[in-house]
């Protein structure tokens, strides 16, 4: 997968469980809980959902590897390749 | 025959919308079905019927905006000595007004606008006191904000009650530019729901005397138990510390009854259920406190099932009526990052709220040394006509035993 490509499915995971964030209001450095008011509930949906689309389990100890958009795409590229 | 009629969602709903009927005349309806769906500040909110028997006739239209106690259908019963309808078609009191049968069709856009913000019926009106006229919760809201004197005004509504509109005439001298109404979710309107929360808060603050107590401690083992308990686990079946907090105060309340209950007109009656409410955050702005029922015989892992669940359909405006009604103790949490403290306000008719900080780390003495641990510190309000401090401090007490052993939750 491209690293294009992870970042867009990451955005749309994001979107699905936060159906009232816009994709293209979202900054690749955007802190998730600060910036777009991702709870810990809708943050588990998204590992959740991540989970099921690409197979990758994100450990708790993770998390902050997922702050960000661009922190996001890096880690989850690396845990594919 | 029975009539069924609007429910009253909540301390802060007069109105809701229908929306959607899902029977149709000759339809079987038992305890519990979901009937019909209705918009009110809140969200859409599907509505139970509590009775069994046969829809003999469908008495609202789709599109309509209807009082709280407006009939909604007619109810064919099952043999047993059914109640002659026109006992039942006649609600007590304010309530038996009738919804007005044709919506007026040439509204100004500023009424259209007060409308759609808090719809008005006859239910839950202040009473007339000391020459007030008696007034909606939504009409003292606009007229406290707007500095206008109840007492100078007449009233639309039944008994001559001061309506919103009322309000709204009365401020508006000259007609003001309204924009239109953004683009939003079907059913969720941020304004209203504020208006909504400002009346049935409004209410809690006046009526409630409310009392508060605070502790703090140590949440240490809890987080270690649930960062244990998670890393064996797959993301679906994870726990959030929010789930161990429902928990820890569904089983406190067991312990002390004062806390868990509904205060109505003929004041407290305890409930042998307990049913908890959590407050959930709408990001357009705005709270709900849906209820997980019996939340006291969960597991925590059904707790967190329950709470999934809760805030899926709280955020896509798919909660049951009885969801709004049969809450007997709120917990509202701040979450993982925000306020070290929360105290709340109490949502009537219940008689308690708990308010959860952020969990912080915080130079903690454990054992005679200084140790770095997560505290977190829970505030209790509660009401002063049904308990005292003591009794909350030992409701307290039962949370922070509970959270020191989570295993056993």
């Amino acid at each position: 997968m491209k690293p294009e490509e992870i970042r867009l499915v990451f955005l749309e995971e994001l979107t699905r469980v936060a159906p009232d964030i816009d994709a293209a209001d979202v900054g690749a450095d955007d802190d998730l809980m600060e910036d777009l008011e991702i709870d810990s509930m809708d943050f588990l949906n998204l590992v959740t959902a991540l989970h099921k689309r690409l197979g990758i389990d994100v450990p708790e100890a993770d998390y902050h590897s997922l702050a960000t958009v661009a922190l996001a795409s890096k880690y989850l590229a690396a845990r594919l390749s | 025959m029975s009539v069924f009629s609007m429910p009253s969602l909540g301390a802060d709903m007069e109105a809701g919308k229908l929306v959607e009927w899902l029977v149709a005349p000759g339809d079987r309806v038992s305890r519990g079905d979901v009937v019909a769906v209705v918009e009110t500040q809140k969200g859409a909110i599907e509505i139970e019927i509590f009775e069994e028997g046969i829809v003999e006739r469908l008495e609202a239209d789709l599109g309509e905006t209807l009082p709280v106690g407006a009939p909604l259908a007619t109810i064919k019963g099952q043999g047993s000595g059914a109640v002659p309808p026109e006992e039942k078609a006649q609600p007590e009191g304010p309530k038996a007004v009738t919804a007005p049968d044709v919506p007026e069709p040439a509204e100004t856009p500023v009424q259209e606008v007060a409308k759609s913000r808090a719809p008005e019926t006859p239910a839950d009106f202040g009473t007339a006191r000391g020459g007030v006229p008696a007034s909606s919760p939504a009409a003292r809201v606009l007229a406290a904000e707007r500095g206008v004197d109840l007492a100078g005004l007449s009233g639309s509504g039944p008994m001559g009650a001061i309506l919103l509109r009322d309000v709204e005439d009365q401020t508006a001298v000259a007609p003001r530019a309204v924009p239109s109404p953004p683009a939003q979710k079907r059913g969720f309107d941020a304004q209203a729901m504020r208006v909504a929360i400002a009346a049935a808060m409004s209410r809690s603050k006046k009526e409630i005397p409310h009392y508060y107590l605070s502790q703090t401690f140590d949440l240490q083992t809890a987080v270690d138990w649930l960062a244990r308990t998670n890393a064996g686990r797959a993301p679906d079946a994870r726990l959030l510390m929010g789930a161990l907090f429902v928990k820890a105060c569904s089983t406190a309340a067991v312990a002390v009854p004062e806390l868990n209950g509904q205060y109505d007109g003929s004041g407290y009656h305890r409930s042998e259920s307990v049913n908890t409410g959590v407050a959930v955050a709408l990001r357009g702005g705005g709270l709900i406190a849906p209820a997980i029922r019996r939340a006291d015989e969960l597991n925590l892992d059904e707790t967190m099932a329950a709470m999934r669940d809760l805030v899926a359909r709280a955020r896509s405006g798919r909660l049951r009526s009885s969801e709004m009604t049969d809450g007997t103790i709120t917990v509202s949490a701040m979450g993982e990052t925000g306020a070290d403290q929360l105290t709340a306000v109490i949502y009537p008719p219940q008689v308690a709220i708990v308010g959860f900080g952020a969990p912080v780390l915080r130079p903690w003495i454990v054992d005679g040394e200084f140790a770095a641990r997560t505290v977190v510190t829970v505030t209790l309000s509660a009401d002063h006509r049904v308990s005292d401090g003591r009794r909350g401090a030992r409701f307290l007490a039962a949370i922070e035993r509970a959270l020191q052993n989570p295993e056993e939750l």
